[in-house]
């Protein structure tokens, strides 16, 4: 027999003072690491397929268990880490690429860390947000250049299909397929009663959800999985998406288990068989092909709806935002390279691409230099991780953010980092209608209106205490900001001046 | 120590403003008294004054004031205004030395018109040709800086208060039928003329009292086209907006007031169709012009001045009206200073413009 020169992660350490055998742990863990000894009458746990979801921690009614990390430690390298080790054993026993899910856990630089917000002292007044009205609401499209004028005189509100959102956070896509319905149900009931955006990603919208449509943003990608012409009628808006933060340059593959029934019929594919998209649009090889499909886009949903282009940030990105914003699209999606994923390999992951907050101010500082950012909104996501990102993120240009972390972490994601299993026990990504009926749509949309709600408040306040009613009179406003522990390059990418200057 | 327009500085203030709607001319002593009330509301760190009507003789040029800080300054800026330009009359701007006024710079008046060739080959019209080599003129050529451009009206501006300044430009020569004034109160020493108040472009000029928290959202906005904030302050941001909405948008001066100082949400969809219309579209169209944060403002004109506080009303304003005269000031006792009596007097609402014009075409 071979070596196994796999090693468990994580351990399972049971209190066997506090365990009662309830078997709860067993009956909650997909990945089978617990199981009860009829010999002994004690639970056991193999803790080689543990990914740490802590599942049975939080149902475990007596609180026994606890996750840690394997203490069992190679011999120190700095150059060769044990993860750099494991995972070469990992390819040289399977032949093959290294799958990850979720946002890189590499510890690249997080800017939004480095940034300070300002706050009035005397020379202005800070504003009570429990007291005067404090404005979050936006809107996003495509700006006029003129003012039209009906044969009275009469300004002819020319702008028809704006977004328009209560506050600046929109749930970014995740498809149907990668997330459970569930989780769709969950993200577009809490987008509705809060006034905002949910998107379908790439896999279609389940027809349960089209009553959803008028906070629904429709996403058209290179598989063009369930594309047809009620889905674009469905939607408030139309997103192309052309890339992805945590995985730029590729396209993405969603396992035959995952297409099953109501997947398939969404999809439009075949049960059981790999969705796969494509890395560009085989319609796409330049920007003139995008305009066409934004037109194409355009065309069909009769000018009705704004096009949204969402791309991956990558290193030339102010050039690409600049091109976009001539192609007329109404709408510039950023995703950072810390944005998540359902399915990623692993050196794509954590290699490519670059920190949104860099992007974002790169492409602001490009689209205001050639006159033409106030024809376009900018959106930006890729790991916002609380409102001060928010904060931070309108401050340095953008219109309003993309959450998708945070939203499945409010649902009891708990970053396992294991979608690609599809054997999410907080029944989020995965398509076992066993672990699918673990969340309940209801208690989860509370949740994301709770965090949304919060996060709204702690925005205000900061608001508040920069002197500014209105989240409008805050984006762009570099002012605002400070760098804390940044380089002058960082700083001039940024377009904000050092703490103290 | 960097000086104004390397840094920004923000500062209090103190405003004051009077217009004849029947256009009769007045001198500028009155003004300078009124602002002069005002004393404990500037530092004398900055003060000045806009007067129209002021250059009858001469109301189809405009008249650039510039001040220089040296003659090499001034050679090469006159260089460029001569290839530019076809100068009318240039003279030194009338001054008197007096011990309250220091350093000053070399302060120049021109009358001039766009050279017609240049105009052509520019393919812009009159306004924005001259707009354009202002902004020329004050980023080309350090130590330069032309702080009026408009025409048969004049900005009259110093670093020291506001009644010594009207006295060292000796104001009480000067008739025009509308006046604005400004004392400062910044909180940095500016050292440099350019940094007092009213900031003007073309025949906008502006004086403001606050500290607006939405500077640089604003700034980074109107700088897309073609303006240049020269000197980092809320001010001359504010007169670029202006000038923006009203000459380049063709917006009335009301529909600019309601970008600037735009309507709560709340209030715009609880207003009838055709006025919920048009503010929820000027708020998509110009949500980067709205200015937030406490400021009270006049605007000066051709034919009329406006005035206009911000929604929440964080800084005092206050209007009244005699006869055919109407003032507005930081204050009440400015006005009471120079009039005693009043058809009415009043605290405009925040957010809600005074528009005052001259009867008919007077200007």
């Amino acid at each position: 027999m071979p070596i196994n020169y796999e090693d468990n992660i994580y351990e399972v350490i049971r209190n066997r003072e506090r365990c009662i055998n309830c078997r709860v742990c067993e009956r909650q863990c997909a990945n089978l690491v617990h199981k009860y000894s009829a010999e002994t009458g004690e639970m056991v746990s193999d803790s080689m397929t543990c990914v740490d979801c802590q599942r049975c921690v939080s149902l475990c009614p007596t609180k026994a268990l606890k996750i840690i990390k394997n203490i069992n430690t190679y011999r120190d390298n700095a150059n060769w880490s044990e993860s750099a080790i494991k995972s070469l054993y990992k390819q040289a026993e399977s032949g093959g690429v290294l799958l990850s899910s979720m946002g890189t856990p590499e510890p690249y630089p997080v800017y939004w860390d480095k940034i300070l917000i300002n706050a009035s002292q005397v020379t202005n007044p800070s504003i009570d947000p429990l007291r005067e009205p404090m404005e979050t609401r936006v809107s996003l499209s495509r700006r006029p250049q003129n003012v039209e004028r009906d044969g009275e005189g009469n300004i002819v509100n020319t702008i028809k299909n704006a977004l328009t959102l209560s506050v600046p956070i929109m749930f970014s896509a995740m498809s149907y397929g990668s997330i459970s319905y569930n989780a769709h149900k969950s993200l577009a009931i809490a987008a509705k009663k809060l006034g905002i955006f949910y998107n379908t990603g790439e896999g279609g919208l389940h027809r349960d959800f089209y009553e959803y449509g008028a906070n629904t943003i429709v996403q058209v990608a290179s598989g063009r999985f369930g594309v047809y012409k009620d889905y674009l009628d469905a939607g408030a808006a139309v997103e192309i998406k052309m890339g992805q933060g945590a995985k730029p340059g590729i396209g993405g593959h969603l396992p035959g288990e995952k297409i099953v029934d109501d997947v398939s019929k969404t999809r439009m594919i075949p049960k059981g068989t790999d969705a796969i998209s494509p890395a560009p649009h085989h319609d796409i090889y330049s920007i003139e092909d995008l305009r066409q499909l934004v037109f194409s886009l355009k065309e069909a949903t009769n000018y009705t709806k704004p096009v949204i282009v969402k791309i991956a940030a990558v290193h030339n990105i102010a050039a690409i935002a600049s091109g976009i914003a001539r192609s007329g699209a109404d709408i510039i999606a950023i995703d950072g390279f810390r944005g998540g994923t359902g399915a990623a390999p692993t050196r794509i992951r954590d290699n490519v691409g670059i920190p949104v907050e860099l992007a974002l101010a790169c492409v602001d500082t490009r689209l205001r230099e050639e006159g033409i950012r106030n024809d376009i909104a900018l959106v930006v996501g890729g790991s916002i991780r609380n409102s001060a990102d928010i904060v931070k993120a309108v401050a340095l240009g953008a219109d309003a953010v993309y959450i998708a972390t945070g939203a499945l972490l409010a649902l009891g994601c708990h970053l396992c980092r294991s979608c690609h299993l599809g054997k999410c026990n907080w029944g989020i990504a995965t398509q076992n209608p066993e672990l699918v009926k673990r969340l309940n749509p209801e208690t989860g949309s509370v949740r994301l209106i709770n965090l949304v709600t919060a996060w709204k408040h702690e925005i205000e306040e900061m608001m508040g205490g920069m002197g500014i009613n209105s989240i409008e009179a805050l984006r762009g406003n570099r002012l605002m900001l400070r760098g804390i522990g940044l380089t002058n390059k960082e700083l001039e990418i940024l377009g904000i001046y050092h703490a103290g200057e | 120590m960097k000086k104004e327009g390397q840094i920004r500085i923000p500062s209090g203030c103190a405003i004051s403003g009077i217009i004849n709607k029947d256009g009769r001319r007045i001198d500028g002593s009155g003004i300078s008294k009124s602002i002069a009330v005002m004393h404990d509301r500037s530092n004398g760190l900055g003060g000045g004054f806009a007067g129209y009507g002021i250059y009858p003789e001469y109301k189809d040029y405009y008249a650039f004031h510039i001040f220089f800080t040296d003659a090499e300054a001034k050679r090469q800026c006159e260089t460029f205004i001569e290839s530019h330009f076809d100068i009318i009359n240039q003279s030194e701007l009338p001054t008197k030395k007096i011990p309250e006024i220091t350093d000053e710079p070399l302060i120049w008046r021109y009358f001039v018109t766009p050279r017609p060739a240049k105009l052509l080959e520019s393919q812009l019209d009159e306004e924005e040709y001259t707009l354009r080599c202002v902004f020329v003129m004050n980023t080309r050529y350090s130590g330069v800086f032309v702080f009026s451009s408009g025409k048969n009206m004049g900005v009259f501006k110093a670093v020291g208060f506001p009644e010594d300044v009207a006295r060292f430009y000796r104001l009480d020569e000067y008739a025009g039928y509308s006046w604005i004034a400004h004392g400062r109160y910044p909180t940095n020493t500016p050292g440099w003329w350019g940094g007092a108040h009213p900031f003007a472009i073309l025949d906008f000029s502006v004086v403001h009292n606050g500290e607006i928290s939405s500077y640089d959202a604003n700034r980074r906005f109107i700088e897309m086209f073609g303006y240049k904030c020269t000197l980092q302050t809320d001010t001359e941001v504010i007169t670029y907006i202006w000038d923006y909405l009203v000459r380049r948008k063709k917006l009335t001066l009301t529909e600019a007031a309601e970008v600037i100082a735009a309507p709560f949400w709340e209030k715009i969809n609880a207003m009838p169709d055709k006025d919920r219309e048009r503010l929820t579209y000027l708020r998509t169209a110009y949500p980067s012009l709205l200015v937030t944060g406490p400021f009270s403002i006049i605007v000066g004109f051709k034919g009329g001045l406006l005035a206009l506080n911000d929604r929440l009303k964080l800084r005092s304003m206050v209007a009244a009206e005699k006869n055919q005269t109407v003032y507005i000031a930081s204050e009440e006792c400015a006005i009471r200073e120079i009039e005693s009596s009043f058809d009415k007097v009043w605290a405009p609402v925040g957010g809600e413009p005074v528009l005052v014009r001259l009867n008919g075409d007077l200007s």
